[in-house]
């Protein structure tokens, strides 16, 4: 786990997201966010829910709108050109708390699609790549399967190999593991740690301070749709600076 | 806070009108309706040169001509002397008068036959799924001539009943007897059957409705005053009052005086002496075979509604019941009903929206309904066949969205809530 | 007692008792289980005895052979006795290729049949699942193939009509690259509309009379019968899906103006019985049609039918559209699929497998309704045919022969639908665990 800390942590910037504000209707949800994220760097947020935390990583790759600010994703500013927004969703990759698999195609297929579709790839070629990756989540047996016929840890696995296919530049993870049982967890925390470790940058919603501690350069902690403080992870849960931090880790470590 | 200005950072190129989010939309939305309004004006373009092709305005004047035309079948007054109008009118309340009796008897046979489809006898279920294949997969119109042409054709002619002195004289029998102890003959017109009858009613037709009808509603609100209020006690005590009685003795005898009071009776059908029966109500033949086999098409549809409303609420949910110490009837009450009402009540009204369309089937067996009168005789009559058409289509689309909006707000009411 | 207890030798299994087994069982169980219970069970055995009390001897003294209803008559008098009563299906046996085929010609019978048959090689790609890809376009090409096995007249039209699509096709080749997905289908269809408008008559006509090919014309007159109903039923079906998922898309559509047009298409033919838009295309679709244009009895009948499924198939997709979780949509976008891309490979897939029964009992109620065309003069078989028997002198007066052989043939065809969905549905469900 040690070495987990020690990972390269680019120069270069990933995510620049600048003044960025975000309403619902006439609801504030996201109020003036500013952060940068390097190459490689590996962030958890976390925060009360309602906090927005979800918002704002559905932001980065446009599942929702901003207002106003900006974001500049690999390069790319996200407005509202088509060709942005597609450019910048075959880079950024995204897993779902519900995994959100495609029910009516196999494993394998769901793992293709995309990468067929968007990216042209050969069928061939795109199978084997996806091979590659259910290797690497450890579950290649299941590729003539359909998705209900898995676990829910078996599911999300295929999720972030489904994400993986398309060799996203960025991973965008949205409380990949709240909908899962206590013992499927872990399945999916490992395969997450070890993608940390290959240096993929990687932003991550989730209540699980266990993978925050053991990967991450920085976790961000939000309430009422900003960033109340951030740190590196032993100075955040051994020391945080807010009453608001300190009040949700007692919440959430308490027991 | 200080919020970033939003100004465009680039000016506007054209190709924005196709990639950027913010114009795609509008862009696609103005070619559409400026394709729609061309289709249109096309079609006006043609329909205003047609009508002068044929040299003839667009015009609704025709309806107040005489139509010169008999209905058999006339809820509302009329004669050949009235106007075409008048005429469609007429025409009208019998598509609602078929439609509502529709709708009634095919609930009634529907949720019969859902219900028993569903029971643990093997014969009665295998019956009733065996009607519901059979009516669900045959054409409608074919249930309408079945029932209406050996109706017409078997049956006797309402002169085969004659009874002359001559005839009781000489101890002749009638060709024919009616059915029902006497009280009911089926003849190749129609079937004449006794009839409800007032001695003295009110001064007008309406000025009677309306009072049957208010005394009705007053005796459901005051009904509804008994239930609130054994619900109230209930709430206080934990006890709730026996109400059934009350609300019978509520619901039914003010009515029941009311009609005493008018003299209600029964008009019975004398057997005609030389051409026609006496008194009674002729149902026609026609109306009889459509309403007929309506109920039964329908009804097999509503069997399926019911059935699969009911099998929708797990079985969790009665469990769940049971295992808080509901009775069985409190459960159904309670628990299933509310539940399964919610599933059936929009198909079930979307039934009643197919019925009432197809109440327009009453072509196949000449009933005068709205397509009978207004889109038919009318139609011919006059040669207006745009205005006709266009002003049935109307009523049609006003019965229909009636309907529909009935059940919107029915849904909107019972929408469970959630996140 | 000893609350320790320890169990050295298992339990086999042993059988229930007498009552609670075999005939006796399931009688108490099924039909005898209350009083109640016996009592309907009765009612409905006596039900079933006077139906067959009544219906044996009509079937059992069927007479097969006559060539007239007097003539059965007489044979069934003959046999049973006086006052017996027995079916007489000389009728159908007579006249069953009117019941089949109206009244197009005898001699080109195999015209309709050939098309029937090759009907199901169309269909290969929607009843088997991995097809060999040329079969796809010989099912793009089938229409304009039955168009002319049926109809007959010059084979320019049906192949020049056809050309329109590659023309759809080559305009939008050409301009994808350039101007995106969009525009280039939109602008195909203008120059395949523009194609159909203005080239189609007189390239088919100056082709005709450069090499004039083609079969006998069968004029639309002479259509009827089944074959009536399954030209208007499959040619609506066939139409009506893809118009109906279009209606579908649009009206969960987010564009206000695209969204009113189709709730307003969806409502208004949903809300007017379908015989109104049948007279709609045989009395004044004509006024809507530029000055003395006119066409096809049958063709403008198809189209009006094939509105009337859309709006239903559309209301019924609508549906599975909205059952499709959110997440779907979601997890398509994130991979960067765009709309169309999305719609094809995402959700379309899934909401039509949600939508199959309502689909298919929606073509049911089409099929059914083909009746109705009698009501346009069309010979169909259940009111147009019959009649058309009915009034022949020979065989005046009989009527429950004609409705059981046709209401028999429908119940077959639908409720063969109703069962196909259901295996269909059975077939494509990959949630199970």
């Amino acid at each position: 786990m040690a070495q987990a800390q020690q990972m390269q942590v680019s120069d270069e910037i990933a995510v620049q997201i600048a003044a960025m504000n975000k309403w619902y209707g006439t609801f504030h949800v996201l109020r003036d966010i500013n952060m940068t994220v390097n190459k490689g760097e590996r962030i958890v947020i976390c925060g009360p829910s309602g906090s927005g935390k979800s918002t704002l990583i559905r932001c980065i790759n446009r599942l929702e709108e901003h207002q106003s600010g900006t974001i500049v994703v690999d390069g790319t500013e996200l407005t509202s050109d088509l060709k942005n927004i597609d450019k910048v969703r075959s880079e950024v990759g995204m897993v779902f708390q519900h995994f959100n698999l495609f029910p009516h195609l196999t494993i394998l297929e769901n793992l293709t699609l995309a990468p067929i579709w968007v990216r042209k790839t050969p069928k061939k070629e795109a199978e084997e790549v996806a091979m590659h990756y259910l290797h690497k989540v450890k579950i290649p047996e299941q590729a003539k399967k359909y998705p209900g016929q898995l676990s829910g840890g078996q599911q999300q696995r295929v999720a972030i190999a489904r994400s993986l296919c398309m060799k996203p530049r960025i991973m965008l993870f949205d409380e990949p593991t709240s909908a899962l049982d206590p013992e499927m967890i872990k399945e999916v925390l490992d395969t997450m740690i070890e993608l940390a470790q290959e240096g993929m940058t990687m932003l991550c919603v989730t209540h699980e301070m266990g993978f925050a501690q053991a990967v991450a350069n920085r976790v961000i902690f939000m309430d009422q749709g900003q960033i109340v403080e951030q740190n590196e992870p032993k100075e955040f849960f051994n020391n945080p600076k807010s009453d608001r931090t300190k009040l949700f880790l007692s919440q959430i470590l308490g027991h | 806070m200080a919020l970033a200005a939003d100004a465009p950072k680039d000016s506007f190129r054209l190709s924005m009108l196709v990639y950027d989010t913010r114009f795609r939309s509008i862009t696609i939305q103005v070619a559409v309706l400026i394709l729609f309004v061309l289709a249109l004006s096309w079609l006006y373009g043609n329909v205003t040169a047609n009508l002068a092709a044929k040299g003839r305005p667009f015009s609704f004047d025709f309806l107040w001509v005489r139509a010169g035309y008999d209905i058999a079948q006339r809820p509302i007054s009329y004669t050949n002397d009235s106007t075409h109008f008048r005429a469609a009118m007429v025409g009208l309340s019998n598509t609602v008068i078929l439609a509502a009796l529709g709708c009634f008897f095919a609930t009634l046979l529907g949720v019969t036959a859902g219900v028993l489809r569903l029971s643990k006898n093997w014969l009665i279920a295998r019956l009733m799924t065996v009607y519901v294949e059979i009516f669900r997969n045959i054409p409608l119109l074919l249930w309408i001539l079945v029932i209406f042409v050996p109706l017409g054709e078997l049956t006797p002619a309402p002169n085969a009943f004659k009874v002359t002195d001559q005839m009781i004289a000489d101890g002749v029998e009638p060709a024919a007897s009616m059915i029902l102890a006497g009280t009911v003959a089926v003849t190749n017109r129609g079937t004449y059957m006794p009839w409800a009858q007032l001695e003295h009613p009110l001064p007008s037709g309406w000025l009677t409705f309306g009072a049957i009808a208010a005394v009705l509603v007053l005796s459901f609100l005051a009904n509804a005053r008994i239930v609130m209020r054994a619900r109230a006690v209930q709430e206080d005590t934990g006890v709730r009052p026996t109400t059934w009685w009350k609300s019978l003795l509520v619901l039914f005898t003010p009515v029941i005086v009311l009609l005493w009071a008018m003299g209600f009776h029964f008009d019975l059908v004398q057997p005609p002496t030389r051409f026609n029966f006496q008194g009674g109500i002729l149902v026609l033949n026609s109306f009889l075979a459509i309403l007929i086999a309506l109920s039964l098409y329908t009804g097999a549809f509503i069997a399926e509604i019911v059935r699969a409303g009911i099998l929708a609420i797990s079985h969790g949910q009665s469990e769940a019941a049971f295992a808080l110490g509901l009775r069985p009837n409190k459960t159904m009450k309670l628990i299933i009903l509310p539940q399964a009402l919610r599933v059936i009540i929009p198909p079930l009204i979307s039934q009643f929206l197919n019925l009432t369309k197809n109440t327009s089937l009453g072509i196949a067996v000449s009933y005068l309904d709205l397509r009978g009168t207004l889109g038919g005789i009318t139609l011919n009559q006059t040669g207006r066949e745009l205005e006709c058409m266009l002003l049935m289509m109307m009523i049609y689309l006003s019965m229909s969205l009636i309907i529909s909006s009935v059940m919107n707000l029915y849904n909107r009411s019972v929408q469970l809530k959630e996140r | 007692m000893s609350t320790q207890f320890h169990r050295t030798e298992m339990l086999p299994a042993q059988s229930p008792p007498i009552g609670e087994r075999g005939l006796v069982k399931w009688l108490r169980a099924n039909l005898f289980a209350t009083p109640l219970n016996a009592f309907m069970t009765l009612v409905s055995i006596y039900v079933i005895y006077s139906l067959v009390r009544w219906l044996f001897p009509w079937f059992g003294n069927s007479v097969w052979n006559a060539s007239s209803l007097q003539e059965c008559r007489q044979i069934i008098t003959a046999a049973a006795g006086e006052g017996a009563t027995g079916a007489c299906w000389a009728l159908i046996k007579e006249r069953w290729h009117q019941f089949i085929f109206g009244f197009y010609p005898q001699d080109l019978y195999w015209r309709p049949t050939l098309a029937f048959i090759l009907l199901f090689v169309a269909l290969a790609p929607v009843l088997f699942p991995h097809p060999p890809r040329k079969l796809f376009w010989f099912t793009f090409l089938y229409p304009a193939i039955a168009f002319f096995l049926l109809w007959g007249g010059s084979v320019w039209l049906p192949v020049v009509t056809m050309l329109g699509f590659g023309v759809m096709g080559l305009v939008y080749r050409l301009l994808v690259g350039r101007v995106g997905v969009t525009v280039a289908t939109s602008l195909g269809v203008l120059a395949a509309v523009l194609w159909w408008l203005f080239a189609d008559g007189t390239l088919a006509h100056g082709l005709e009379s450069v090499s004039p090919i083609g079969l006998r014309a069968v004029d639309s007159d002479e259509f009827g019968g089944f074959m009536l109903a399954i030209i208007i039923g499959v040619t609506a079906i066939s139409f009506s899906l893809p118009l109906g998922i279009l209606l579908a898309l649009g009206r969960q559509s987010d564009m206000p103006i695209v969204k009113t047009i189709c709730v307003g298409f969806i409502e208004f033919i949903r809300g007017v019985p379908l015989i109104t838009l049948l007279f709609t295309a045989s009395l004044i679709l004509g006024y809507f049609l530029p000055v003395g244009v006119t066409f096809d009895v049958i063709l403008r009948v198809m189209i009006l039918v094939t509105f009337f499924a859309a709006a239903y198939i559309a209301e019924v997709v609508r549906g599975g559209l909205a059952a499709l979780p959110r997440g779907q949509y979601e997890a398509a976008d994130a991979l960067g699929l765009d709309y169309w891309r999305a719609q094809r490979l995402i959700i379309l897939p899934q909401a039509l497998k949600i939508s199959i029964p309502g689909i298919v009992s929606t073509f049911i109620g089409l099929f059914k309704d083909t009746t109705l065309v009698s009501f346009v003069a069309l010979l169909e078989p259940l009111r147009g045919v019959t009649n058309a028997v009915r009034a022949d002198t020979d065989w005046q007066g009989i009527y429950w022969e004609p409705y059981i052989f046709v209401g028999c043939i429908f119940f077959i065809i639908c409720f063969g639908m109703s069962r196909y969905s259901m295996y269909l549905e059975n077939k494509l469900k990959t949630d199970h665990r």
